[in-house]
């Protein structure tokens, strides 16, 4: 069994020093999702700057690995084209589907390649994506409003 | 089975009855097993118990020489099915004190039990005693398995009926205070567990069901954890209804049990409708079969009816009154020491007085879900999360808890390994 492959110190760091973490002011979107089986929660805002995500907030409570994975999703996407954003956010969940045989690519994915070996725990993948479905939620929500604005 | 010394010093405990742990252990094949390099810790029995040989083997038994369906058919093999079947439910009867082997219902599982009798109520039912709409009320408590809210929820969202529970103490008992209030001549049914899956409280029933008698409610009780670990006899516990599941006593999935008073199953509506459930059938409708076949329609679970009696079979020859003893011994040991893992906190009753063999606990500052992966590297297997009983969590203001659940097979032993392997859990994520 190779704990440390699902608890890589990249992991347990962004769970004891998330980033980002707090919900801010102001938001063009919020969303609230939860992880039915283990009741995993996050709340998330979005702000957008034209094509940009100006600021990502997020609040939330569950496991190392949820949470870990806000903070990294944080530090990846914040303040990203929403378009580079969207393929971050592809390649991450292809990784996490990939049951740990895709090969994730560091240029892309940037600390996120930690959660490679959670891809092998189909338990935990839910955990790892809660914040990414989140995200996606959010974003395209607050693209729509902005749609509708102009 | 059998004795154990007794320690000197504890007379008191002499004629407590005991049976030869070891000896139980070498009849599930699969505590043999290793998982991650350890041996296996099983500490998941509130979620499904093992299964002994004896029951494996009656389930492959049946189908190898017996197969066929049941209360159909003139042949042999018709016959010997129905014979197991309808055998499995007279052990079902003598083991919770049924007064009438009629009065078994089987289902899939005690969630469906529980459903069927929330469907029996409705504005429309013949039966007063069912009759439900604006006004009247339903009562259970906070310490439910969903099982025994949502079938409530939906079942007042029909009709207008009002919900009403019982609250929590901090130590996880059940808030008894204000229960001439809260069951009130408004009140039709009462429904509350017997012993918490979660907390492992086992809820003293008699006040409760003095109260139900007064106001003329009837009484159903949630013993999926119970009668799996505790004698029961549904005579002494005055219940209307009650209803459990095959696979936490030793027997398969698939398989669950409701009993009721044969005169109040007799009272109520059919729930599913299909073939063995009918008295006769016209295009311009049907009449019912009376309980139990008029709840169970369609092929029933005949395989798993037979590990359910095998599985009787197997605690009978144990005893009940032993069982229980082995779980309060092991709860009391548990107890203490979970008592020396520093930053853990018990939720539930922290004596091993009205109480099961389930521990459910926090770390400080450590996930549940973190505390179960670190476990099974170890080989060690404990449930995390909301248990189905997200409104306990709520109580306690805690977002989940990791849940150490015991049965006639565990071992002090196995305690030490979940007591160790918390302290690694503790350098992981020191």
């Amino acid at each position: 069994m190779q704990l440390d492959q699902l608890y890589q110190e990249i992991i347990l760091d962004h769970y004891k020093r998330p980033k980002g973490r707090g919900l801010r002011e102001p938001f063009a979107a919020g969303v609230h999702h939860v992880n039915p089986t283990c009741g995993d929660e996050i709340t998330l805002r979005v702000a957008l700057d034209g094509e940009t995500i100006s600021d990502i907030s997020y609040d939330g409570q569950g496991c190392s690995i949820s949470q870990a994975s806000a903070s990294v999703l944080y530090e990846l996407l914040n303040g990203r084209k929403v378009d580079d954003a969207f393929a971050v956010h592809a390649a991450f969940v292809e990784l996490m589907g990939g049951k740990g045989q895709v090969e994730p690519d560091e240029e892309v994915l940037g600390d996120a390649v930690a959660f490679a070996g959670v891809a092998k725990y189909p338990a935990r993948v839910k955990c790892a994506l809660l914040s990414w479905m989140a995200l996606k939620d959010a974003v395209a929500q607050a693209v729509a409003l902005e749609k509708e604005e102009v | 089975m059998t004795a154990l010394t007794i320690p000197a010093g504890m007379p008191q405990y002499d004629d407590k009855p005991r049976f030869d742990v070891e000896r139980v252990r070498a009849d599930f094949p699969i505590l043999g097993r290793e998982v991650n390099g350890h041996p296996l810790v099983y500490l998941d029995s509130g979620n499904t118990s093992q299964k002994p040989r004896q029951v494996i083997d009656a389930v492959a038994r049946y189908y190898a020489e017996h197969n066929a369906n049941v209360a159909r058919s003139v042949h042999t093999l018709g016959t010997e099915s129905t014979e197991a079947y309808e055998g499995a439910r007279a052990k079902v009867a003598a083991f919770i004190g049924a007064p009438s082997v009629d009065e078994v219902v089987f289902t899939k599982n005690a969630t469906e039990a529980l459903n069927l009798v929330a469907h029996a109520f409705g504005p429309h039912a013949q039966d007063p005693r069912f009759r439900l709409g604006p006004g009247d009320e339903i009562v259970i408590s906070e310490m439910e398995h969903h099982s025994n809210i949502v079938p409530w929820q939906l079942l007042c969202q029909r009709t207008g009926a009002t919900l009403r529970w019982f609250g929590l103490t901090e130590t996880g008992r059940l808030d008894e205070s204000n229960l001439d209030e809260l069951v009130n001549e408004r009140t039709k049914i009462v429904s509350i567990v017997h012993m918490s899956n979660v907390l492992g409280t086992v809820n003293a029933t008699a006040r409760i069901t003095a109260r139900v008698r007064e106001v003329g409610a009837l009484l159903m009780l949630d013993c999926s954890q119970s009668v799996p670990h505790l004698p029961m006899d549904v005579v002494d516990y005055d219940a209307d209804f009650i209803a459990f599941t095959g696979h936490k006593m030793l027997a398969p999935t698939g398989i669950g049990v409701l009993w009721g008073r044969g005169e109040l199953l007799n009272a109520m509506p059919p729930f599913l409708g299909g073939g063995s459930m009918i008295e006769t059938v016209k295009m311009t409708g049907s009449t019912f079969a009376p309980a139990p076949a008029r709840f169970e329609a369609g092929t029933p679970p005949i395989a798993q009816a037979v590990g359910l009696g095998a599985a009787i079979d197997y605690l009978t020859a144990i005893g009940m009154d032993a069982v229980a003893w082995h779980d309060k011994e092991l709860t009391a040991y548990a107890l203490d020491a979970l008592d020396t893992v520093p930053g853990l906190r018990i939720y539930g009753p922290r004596v091993p007085v009205g109480r099961g063999a389930t521990i459910s606990f926090t770390l400080d500052g450590i996930h549940p879900h973190d505390v179960g992966q670190v476990l099974d590297s170890l080989g060690v297997q404990v449930r995390v999360g909301h248990h189905c009983a997200k409104p306990i969590c709520d109580r306690f203001a805690v977002p989940a808890l990791t849940r150490a659940s015991f049965y006639l097979y565990t071992t002090t032993d196995e305690v030490d390994a979940l007591v160790r392997g918390l302290d690694q859990v503790r350098k992981v994520f020191a």
